[in-house]
C-alpha cells in the first residue's frame, strides 16, 4: 500500500470547465447578471453574485422514457396498509412516486443555480464596455518601455544567466561525450585497491591503466564548458502610455432629493468600479459641488451629506484648475462626468456653455452628462420640460461628438444608461 | 518514506487500541490497513488489487465529483456545470461530500478526504480498499469489460487528445462534436463481447473438417429428394442487394456511436476518434450502472464486517465504534415510498441487506430459508457463498437468486402495475406467500438495464439515395420514448451523420410503427 498525499495539488483543476461552462451559458447568465443588478444596491456590485440560469442552452439530452406512457412495473419499499389487489389514484403532480427517479444527467430542474465569484460577476457586466477613446492621444508620446521573454542568447550579463537551461546544455554534452561520472571513478579505485590487496599484478596493471584513461578525460571534458552558458534574452518593447483621469462632478445641493443624490451615487459608484477594475492607471477625482466645489475624497464623495445653492460653473472651474495643476494633456487623457439633477442658479447656466463649450471640452477626451430626476425618464411630463442645464447643454453638444447626455430617472436605468455610455463603439449623444 | 515497524508493534499489543482520538497520521493509517488487511485476507478471504491511497482535500473531491469520478478527464463545459451543481448544493449544506472515491484501476486509487476523523478513515480502508477492491478484481462483469490497467493511461491520452484538437481545430468545433456524442453515451456500448473473428487458418480449418464431415456422412438418396423452391429464388434483385449491404454495414446495430464512429459519411479522422474516447469512456463505466446494488453492498458488507472485527479484538475504542455505527446507520438509511426523502431504492441498504441476509441463511437457516435457498441454508460457509455471488452476479441476476423473503418483509416491498391507459395504479403484490416471488422478479427486472435504457438500433441506411440513417426504437409494453429529450438527441444524432436522421418507434410485439421522428441533416 502507498499513501500519495495530494493535498498540495495545483488547485483549481476544473477552472477550465468552469470557464467553457460560463461560456456555454453566457447569454443566459448575462441576462440573469443584469437581472440581480437591477434588484441589488450598488454598494453590493462588488460581491459575487448567485445567479440562477434557466436550463435551455446547458441541457445534455439522452434517449429516456416517457414514464407517462404504457406499462410500468414498480417495486416500491415501505408498505404500510395496502394488500393485493388495492387501486392506488395515481399521485398528481406528473410523475408518481416511482418517476421520481429524475433524468439521468441531474437536470430536470427548471432553473439552475450557482454561485458566480465577483471577479466573474463583473467580468459578465463590463463585457463590452470600453472607456472610449483611450490610447487615441498618447500613442503620440511613447516614453515607458517593457522588457518582454525572447528566448536565450549566448551573451548576456550574470545576472540573466540561465541555469536550467545551461545546465541542461551542459548534461547533454557530458552524457554524448562520455565524460566518467565521480562514482564511475570511485569504483575503479576501489577495483584497484581490491587487486592490489589480492596482488592481481595483471588485474591492477589493467585498472590503473583504465583509471588513468578516465581521469584525463575527465580533465579534458569539463563540468560546464563556455558554450553550454545561456542566458535569458529579452525585447524592449514599447509600451503606449495610457495614463488617464476621470473627473467624477457632482450636485450635492439642496435641490438634489435624497433619491436623486442616491441615483448619482450609483452612477459614479459604478463607474468607479468600472474604472478601477479596467485600468489599472486610471486616476480618478472626486468634485462635489454646491454654490462652491471642492475635491473630496472617494469616502466624502459617496457618503458624506450636504446642503447649499446650486452653481454648476464652480464644478467645471475646480476641474479645470485641477487639470492644469495636476494632468498636463500632454501626459494625460482627460474624462469627465457629470451628474446633476439640471438646476442651475439663474444666470449660471450660460456661464457653464461657454465654460464646457471652450475650456472643459477641447481639454477632454470625452464628456458625460448624467442628469438624475424622480421618475423623470417614466413620465411624459418630466421629458417634456428640460432642465435649465440640458436646456444650455443641448447647445453645446452638436459641436462636440465626444460630449454625451443622458437622463435616469429610476435605479434600474442605471444600468442602461451606463451601458450605452460606455458600450465599445461608443453610442454618442 | 514511511516505515512498517508498526505492524510488529501492533502486534504485540494486540490487546492496545490502534488509535485513540479523531485525528489522523500517516503512522495510524498504515497500522489500520495493515490490521484491516490480516482481517480480511485470512478471515474474509478477500482478494484485491494493490491499493494506492490519496489524501485530498474537499475542494479536490468536489473537482472529482465534477468530472464523474476519474482523476483525470478531458474538458468539457459539462463537467463545470456538474461542479457548480455539487458546489452550491455543498455550499449551502444539502449535501455532504462523499468519504471516498474509489477508482476502478490496477492499482486502486483510494481517495480519503482529510477532514475524516480516523474512526472515518478506518470505515473508508474497510469499504472502498478492501469492499470495493474485492469486488472490482473479482465480479464478472468488471473482468470482461474493463481495463483496470490501461483506464489511467487512457484517460490522460484522451485528455491530451482533446486538448490538441481544441487546438488545432477550435473550441466550438470539438465542443460540438463532444457534446453529440456525450447524447449518444448511452448507446455507445457493446451490451455484448464480440466473438472473436477468426483468422484464415482458423477458417480453412473449419472448411476442411466441414468437407470432411460432409464426406462420412455422405449419403446418396439425399440427391433424389425432391428440392423445394429456393427462398432465396424469391427475392428479387434490389432485395438481394439490400440485404447485402445490411450484413456488410454489419445491421442491425446497437451500438450508435460505433456506426456512427465506423460509418458517418462526412466526418473527419479527429472527429471519428473524439466519439470513440466517449464510446470507450462509456463502455468502462457500463459495468458500474449493472453493478451498483451490488458494489456497495459488497463495501457495505465488508466494511461492517471488518469494523465489528476490530472492535472484537479491542482494536478500535467503545467511541469509535459508536462514531462508526452512527455514521453506517445513516448510510444504510432506506426511506419508505412515501417519505419525502425517498428517490428510489439506496443500493446501500438494499445490497447490505441481502448479504446480510444470505449470512444468516449460511449460519442460522429457519424453515422458510430451506425451502427457498436448499443448496445454501446453513452449508456454514457465508464467505463463501458470498465470494460466490459477488463474483458471478450482477443486480438483476443476484435479486432474482437471492432476494430472501424476510428481506421483503423488512423492506416492506410492494409491487405496484402502471398502466397509463387506466385511472389508478394497482397493487400486485405484497410481502406475503404469494407475493414473494412476484416481487422478486418485478425488482429483478427494475435492475435490469436492458429494460431501463431505450431499446434502439440502427436499422437501415440508404446508402444509395438521401443516405438517411435509419434508428427504430423497439418499443416495450408501450413505453415510448420522452418526445423533447428524443428530438434533441436526434438533431445531435444528425449533425454526426451529417445526412437526416430518422427514428421509428416500433412495437416489439408487433412491428407496428407507432411514432415517427425525424432530423434534418445539414
Amino acid at each position: 500500500m502507498n499513501i500519495v498525499d495530494r493535498r498540495a495539488n495545483p488547485k483549481g483543476k476544473s477552472l477550465s470547465n468552469r470557464q467553457r461552462f460560463l461560456g456555454r451559458a453566457r447569454a443566459e447568465v448575462k441576462s440573469a447578471v443584469q437581472e440581480a443588478l437591477r434588484k441589488r444596491k450598488v454598494a453590493d456590485v462588488e460581491h459575487g453574485e448567485k445567479v440562477a440560469i434557466p436550463t435551455r442552452g446547458i441541457t445534455e439530452p439522452i434517449f429516456h422514457h416517457n414514464r407517462r406512457t404504457g406499462k410500468t412495473d414498480l417495486v416500491v419499499p415501505g408498505n404500510k396498509e395496502y394488500v393485493r389487489g388495492d387501486e392506488i389514484p395515481r399521485p398528481t403532480g406528473g410523475e408518481g412516486q416511482g418517476g421520481r427517479e429524475g433524468s439521468p444527467d441531474g437536470g430536470g430542474e427548471d432553473a439552475f443555480e450557482f454561485t458566480l465569484t465577483r471577479d466573474e460577476f463583473l467580468d459578465m457586466f463590463f463585457e463590452d464596455l470600453e472607456l472610449p477613446d483611450l490610447v487615441k492621444k498618447t500613442l503620440k508620446d511613447t516614453t515607458a518601455v517593457d522588457l518582454q521573454r525572447a528566448g536565450y542568447t549566448v551573451t548576456g550579463s550574470p545576472s540573466n544567466l540561465s541555469i536550467p537551461r545551461t545546465m541542461r546544455l551542459s548534461m547533454a554534452r557530458r552524457i554524448s561525450l562520455k565524460r566518467p561520472k565521480l562514482s564511475d571513478l570511485e569504483a575503479l579505485r576501489e577495483q584497484l585497491e581490491e587487486a592490489r590487496a589480492n596482488d592481481d599484478e595483471a588485474e591492477s596493471e589493467r585498472i590503473a591503466r583504465e583509471l588513468e584513461r578516465q581521469e584525463r578525460r575527465s580533465k579534458i571534458i569539463p563540468y560546464i564548458d563556455p558554450i553550454d552558458v545561456r542566458y535569458r534574452r529579452f525585447d524592449r518593447v514599447p509600451r503606449p502610455n495610457t495614463e488617464a483621469v476621470m473627473f467624477c462632478l457632482m450636485d450635492v445641493s439642496g435641490s438634489m432629493t435624497e433619491a436623486m443624490k442616491d441615483l448619482a451615487k450609483r452612477f459614479f459608484m459604478l463607474l468607479h468600479i468600472f474604472l478601477t477594475r479596467r485600468y489599472r492607471h486610471v486616476d480618478v477625482v472626486f468634485v462635489r459641488h454646491t454654490s462652491t466645489a471642492e475635491e473630496v475624497d472617494e469616502e466624502t464623495f459617496f457618503y458624506s451629506r450636504e446642503t447649499g445653492g446650486t452653481v454648476v460653473s464652480t464644478a467645471l472651474e475646480k476641474m479645470l484648475e485641477i487639470a492644469r495643476a495636476r494632468y498636463s494633456t500632454d501626459r494625460w487623457n482627460i474624462y469627465g462626468a457629470q451628474a446633476s439633477d439640471g438646476d442651475n442658479y439663474g444666470a449660471d447656466s450660460s456661464r457653464c456653455v461657454s465654460l464646457l463649450g471652450g475650456e472643459v471640452l477641447p481639454l477632454c477626451q470625452y464628456f458625460a452628462y448624467v442628469e438624475v430626476g424622480d421618475n423623470m425618464g417614466g413620465s411624459l411630463t418630466g421629458l417634456s420640460r428640460d432642465s435649465d442645464l440640458w436646456r444650455a447643454y443641448n447647445e453645446v453638444a452638436p459641436a462636440h461628438p465626444h460630449f454625451a447626455m443622458r437622463r435616469v430617472g429610476d435605479p434600474s436605468q442605471i444600468f442602461t444608461v451606463f451601458h450605452e455610455l460606455f458600450a465599445k463603439g461608443g453610442v454618442r449623444a | 518514506m514511511l516505515n512498517t515497524s508498526y505492524s510488529a508493534a501492533a502486534q504485540l499489543r494486540a490487546d492496545m487500541p490502534l488509535f485513540t482520538g479523531p485525528n489522523w497520521d500517516y503512522g495510524s493509517l498504515r497500522r489500520v490497513y495493515e490490521a484491516i488487511e490480516r482481517i480480511a485476507f485470512d478471515e474474509l478471504g478477500l482478494d484485491i488489487y494493490p491499493v494506492q491511497i490519496e489524501v485530498i482535500t474537499s475542494e479536490q473531491m468536489l473537482d472529482a465529483y465534477s468530472s464523474v469520478g476519474l482523476p483525470l478527464m478531458y474538458h468539457h463545459w459539462s463537467f463545470g456545470k456538474r461542479f457548480a451543481y455539487h458546489e452550491t448544493l455543498y455550499r449551502k449544506g444539502l449535501q455532504g461530500l462523499a468519504y471516498e472515491i474509489v477508482i476502478n484501476s490496477n492499482p486502486v486509487i483510494c481517495y480519503i478526504m482529510e477532514e475524516n476523523s480516523m474512526t472515518m478513515q478506518t470505515l473508508v480502508l474497510a469499504h472502498a480498499a478492501f469492499g470495493h477492491n474485492h469486488f472490482f478484481k473479482n465480479n464478472y462483469l468488471f473482468r470482461q469489460w474493463t481495463d483496470a490497467d490501461g483506464i489511467l493511461d487512457y484517460l490522460s491520452f484522451a485528455r491530451d487528445y482533446v486538448a490538441k484538437c481544441e487546438e488545432r481545430y477550435g473550441l466550438e468545433a470539438v465542443e460540438r462534436v463532444l457534446d453529440a456524442a456525450h447524447a449518444l453515451k448511452e448507446h455507445g456500448v457493446n451490451r455484448y463481447a464480440h466473438r472473436s473473428r477468426p483468422n484464415l487458418a482458423e477458417e480453412t480449418r473449419r472448411a476442411e473438417e466441414r468437407r470432411i464431415h460432409a464426406e462420412t456422412t455422405y449419403n446418396d438418396l439425399w440427391r433424389t429428394v425432391p428440392k423445394l423452391a429456393n427462398d432465396e429464388d424469391d427475392l428479387d434483385d434490389e432485395e438481394k442487394l439490400h440485404e447485402e449491404m445490411s450484413r456488410q454495414l454489419g445491421l442491425p446495430e446497437e451500438n450508435l456511436l460505433y456506426f456512427i464512429e465506423k460509418r458517418a459519411p462526412r466526418l473527419e479522422d479527429w472527429q471519428r476518434e473524439l466519439i470513440r474516447i466517449v464510446r470507450n469512456i462509456s463502455q468502462y463505466f457500463y459495468p458500474q450502472k449493472q453493478l451498483q446494488l451490488m458494489n456497495e453492498g459488497c463495501a457495505t458488507f465488508c466494511h461492517y464486517e471488518i469494523m465489528n472485527r476490530l472492535h472484537d479484538r479491542g482494536l478500535i475504542t467503545e467511541g469509535s465504534m459508536l462514531e462508526f455505527l452512527h455514521s453506517h446507520s445513516s448510510v444504510i438509511f432506506q426511506p419508505g415510498f412515501d417519505d419525502p426523502r425517498f428517490s428510489g431504492f439506496n443500493p446501500y441498504a438494499l445490497g447490505f441487506a441481502m448479504m446480510s441476509d444470505i449470512r444468516r441463511i449460511c449460519e442460522k437457516p429457519t424453515g422458510e430459508d430451506r425451502d427457498f435457498f436448499p443448496e445454501i441454508a446453513g452449508c456454514g460457509d457465508p464467505f463463501g457463498v458470498l465470494r460466490d455471488a459477488w463474483a458471478n452476479y450482477r443486480d438483476e441476476s443476484f435479486i432474482l437468486q437471492y432476494l430472501t423473503p424476510r428481506v421483503i418483509r423488512d423492506f416492506r416491498l410492494f409491487h405496484v402495475a402502471d398502466d397509463s391507459s387506466k385511472p389508478s395504479l394497482r397493487v400486485e403484490a405484497i410481502h406475503d406467500e404469494l407475493g414473494y416471488r412476484r416481487i422478486r422478479s418485478a425488482l429483478s427486472r427494475q435492475y435490469d438495464l436492458s429494460r431501463r435504457e431505450p431499446d434502439i438500433q440502427v436499422v437501415d441506411v440508404d446508402l444509395t439515395g438521401d443516405r438517411c440513417l435509419v434508428l427504430a426504437h423497439y418499443v416495450h409494453d408501450g413505453v415510448l420514448l420522452d418526445e423533447k429529450t428524443c428530438r434533441s438527441v436526434l438533431r445531435y444524432t444528425a449533425y454526426l451523420w451529417g445526412y437526416s436522421v430518422k427514428l421509428l418507434e416500433i412495437e416489439a410485439a408487433t412491428d407496428n410503427t407507432l411514432k415517427t421522428y425525424e432530423a434534418e441533416g445539414k
